[in-house]
């Protein structure tokens, strides 16, 4: 019993470090080009992060969590050893977690979720053996993770390619930036809410049929893309004014949409990334209070309010200076470009979310900023930095599992 | 791990090539107050003009190594980097003729011949009305990049660009006819005053080319 309560506190508590850590720091990717182009506030911008991303947390990422608890190594090698099992996911926490520390400090460009299945694999095959491992599983997680910028990078590139078609080339740009937004809008939120009720919310405990789930999703577009409109007509037009101030008027209006894709980003987000930190958690604690490994226990929902809890007060204590510092250096992702480049990323990670997929992020997103610069979108994107964080998943993977070996071993030697 | 994401940003070359090009033109303005100044025979005045556009040349020389430093080779952009390369480079020969013209001026105490001031300083002012087009249409190079270089736009700029091939024409114009006029005056002026006077006639049309050189770079950035 003694035991048992040492690995919960001590999952508790690595499992809170890197909840805390992606508050801190991951959390700004998705934030900071709303903050950029002036859509929110720093201030509105916390609270909007805090809200979403706690619910994606709790609504969304029941999936993801599960995969990363349970779906990438073979409960029934455990079966008979279920220290192991704790051992391992504790190893693969702190490993994760004392990566992404040196990384940040030395400013690396990492991926947690990278980290954290790089950390997970590891301490099976080197701990246990090759067989521990689902590599079915882990091999769907890899290729998702060069499928999941490309998907990303396709949508922002066509949704960018529609905005310039259907209202940047045109005679009145603003009055067909106008019609248009909400509708966009309503696209965007359909979809989103479409995948999180589908694949998410049976976590939650609500079961719905396939048509209460579209009619739902329906109407939360039509909902959102009203309130939308009528911030949209708020914005006050000068008729005398020339073109250099209409194309303004016009990134003003996507301006709005960019709080709602501000929403949908930190929404994907924590539906996606609170699964790294809770996800070893919830292993551990369904282990060490039932004393076998068991394959039908079902999520406490109460982990997933944990993570979203750690991300939330992550983001309350370091996020803030991190997201005024990115915020201030995307200038080029101007609401036009932001928008088609956040709901792309948005769409496509809680896609990847309601198939329980983990994928990275900031990759994700990067891949749509590419997609939106493939449309000549964007003046100038550093291809050198954009290879520099794609390859740092190499790094990344067997530094998280070479860490996870070692936090193995001694846990072993310390507990067993 | 927020800290990296912006990095992929690259620095967006249009808000300095448009720096470059306002410090361009206001050199080549400056060089109508120069004239003047030299017709009016105050040469307290026209070094103090000199003073001016040496420094503009100065402040348009670092734009332009600022420029060149950041458009590094690993940037994808929407426009070829040797085509904004190019570009940077013909917008900074204009204050560099500017300044050659002045130093020229000053160098030999040179002065404009009565009979012909008057149309001088309209040859002048006709290229320095080309730098201005030059700069307006370098001025709509972000609204190029708001709209992805296609429709309504575009159709702006081809515009600009042809009044910009019209006032080079009127200078090239401007410029036979002064050449005539002191064709007409050489035998009453010393020999070298004239030869460094028709130096001084081409370099200042040549500051109206460089500008027609500019929209016609434009036109190549845009046609991609």
């Amino acid at each position: 019993m003694d035991a048992t309560l040492i690995y919960l506190t001590l999952a508790g508590v690595f499992g809170l470090f890197m909840a805390w850590g992606i508050g801190a720091n991951d959390v700004a990717n998705a934030m900071a080009t709303s903050i950029g182009s002036g859509a929110l506030t720093i201030k509105q911008a916390l609270i909007v992060a805090a809200v979403f991303e706690f619910a994606g947390a709790v609504l969304a990422g029941g999936e993801v969590t599960s995969t990363i608890r349970k779906g990438m190594v073979d409960s029934a090698v455990f079966a008979d050893q279920p220290d192991i099992l704790i051992f391992g996911m504790l190893a693969a926490l702190l490993a994760a977690g004392t990566w992404l520390y040196l990384a940040s400090r030395n400013g690396w460009p990492v991926s947690t979720t990278h980290s954290i299945v790089g950390a997970i694999v590891g301490f099976a095959v080197v701990g246990v053996g090759f067989d521990a491992v689902q590599w079915g599983k882990v091999g769907t997680i890899v290729v998702s993770w060069v499928v999941s910028p490309l998907t990303s990078g396709i949508i922002a590139f066509l949704i960018f390619t529609s905005i310039k078609r259907l209202i940047l080339v045109r005679r009145n740009p603003l009055e067909r930036a106008k019609r248009f937004a909400p509708i966009y809008v309503f696209f965007a939120v359909v979809l989103i809410a479409l995948v999180t009720i589908l694949k998410g919310l049976k976590h939650v405990g609500l079961e719905l049929t396939t048509l209460q789930s579209y009619t739902g999703a329906i109407l939360c577009g039509l909902l959102i893309a009203v309130v939308g409109k009528i911030a949209i007509d708020r914005i006050p037009i000068d008729k005398k004014a020339n073109r250099r101030f209409h194309y303004h008027t016009v990134e003003r209006v996507f301006a709005v949409l960019m709080v709602i894709t501000a929403c949908g980003m930190a929404f994907a987000h924590g539906s996606n990334d609170v699964a790294n930190a809770i996800g070893p958690v919830a292993a551990v604690i369904s282990v060490a209070q039932e004393g076998v490994v068991g394959q039908k226990a079902g999520l406490p929902i109460w982990v997933l309010f944990l993570g979203g809890a750690g991300i939330v007060v992550g983001l309350a204590t370091y996020g803030r200076r991190v997201i005024a510092t990115v915020g201030t250096q995307i200038t080029q992702l101007t609401p036009s470009r932001g928008f088609s480049a956040e709901i792309a990323a948005a769409f496509t990670i809680v896609l990847a979310s309601g198939t329980g997929i983990p994928i990275s992020t900031t990759h994700t997103l990067i891949g749509a900023v590419l997609g939106v610069g493939m449309a000549k979108g964007i003046s100038a994107i550093n291809l050198g930095v954009v290879g520099k964080i794609f390859l740092s998943w190499v790094i990344t993977i067997p530094a998280g599992a070479i860490l996870a070996v070692i936090f193995f071993y001694l846990f072993k030697i310390f507990f067993g | 791990m927020g800290n990296y994401f912006s990095k992929i940003f690259g620095h967006s070359p249009v808000a300095p090539l448009q720096e470059h090009m306002e410090k361009c033109y206001e050199a080549a303005s400056e060089l109508g107050i120069f004239f003047e100044c030299v017709i009016q025979d105050n040469w307290d005045q026209v070094e103090q003009s000199r003073g001016k556009i040496v420094q503009l040349e100065n402040e348009a020389d670092e734009l332009k190594a600022h420029i060149r430093a950041q458009l590094s080779k690993s940037l994808y952009m929407p426009v070829p980097r040797e085509d904004l390369l190019d570009l940077v480079l013909v917008q900074d020969k204009i204050p560099n003729l500017v300044r050659d013209i002045s130093g020229l001026v000053i160098g030999r105490r040179m002065e404009i011949p009565g009979a012909m001031q008057d149309s001088f300083i309209e040859f002048v002012q006709r290229n320095i009305d080309a730098a201005k087009k030059a700069r307006m249409t370098i001025r709509e190079l972000d609204e190029l990049y708001e709209t992805g270089f296609r429709g309504d736009e575009l159709e702006l700029v081809g515009g600009l660009i042809s009044e910009l091939d019209q006032i080079e024409n009127d200078t090239d114009e401007l410029q036979a006819d002064i050449r005539s006029q002191l064709y007409e005056l050489e035998t009453e002026l010393p020999a070298v005053n004239v030869m460094f006077l028709y130096r001084i006639i081409e370099l200042t049309g040549d500051v109206g080319d460089m500008a027609e050189r500019i929209g016609r770079r434009l036109e190549l950035i845009i046609s991609h």
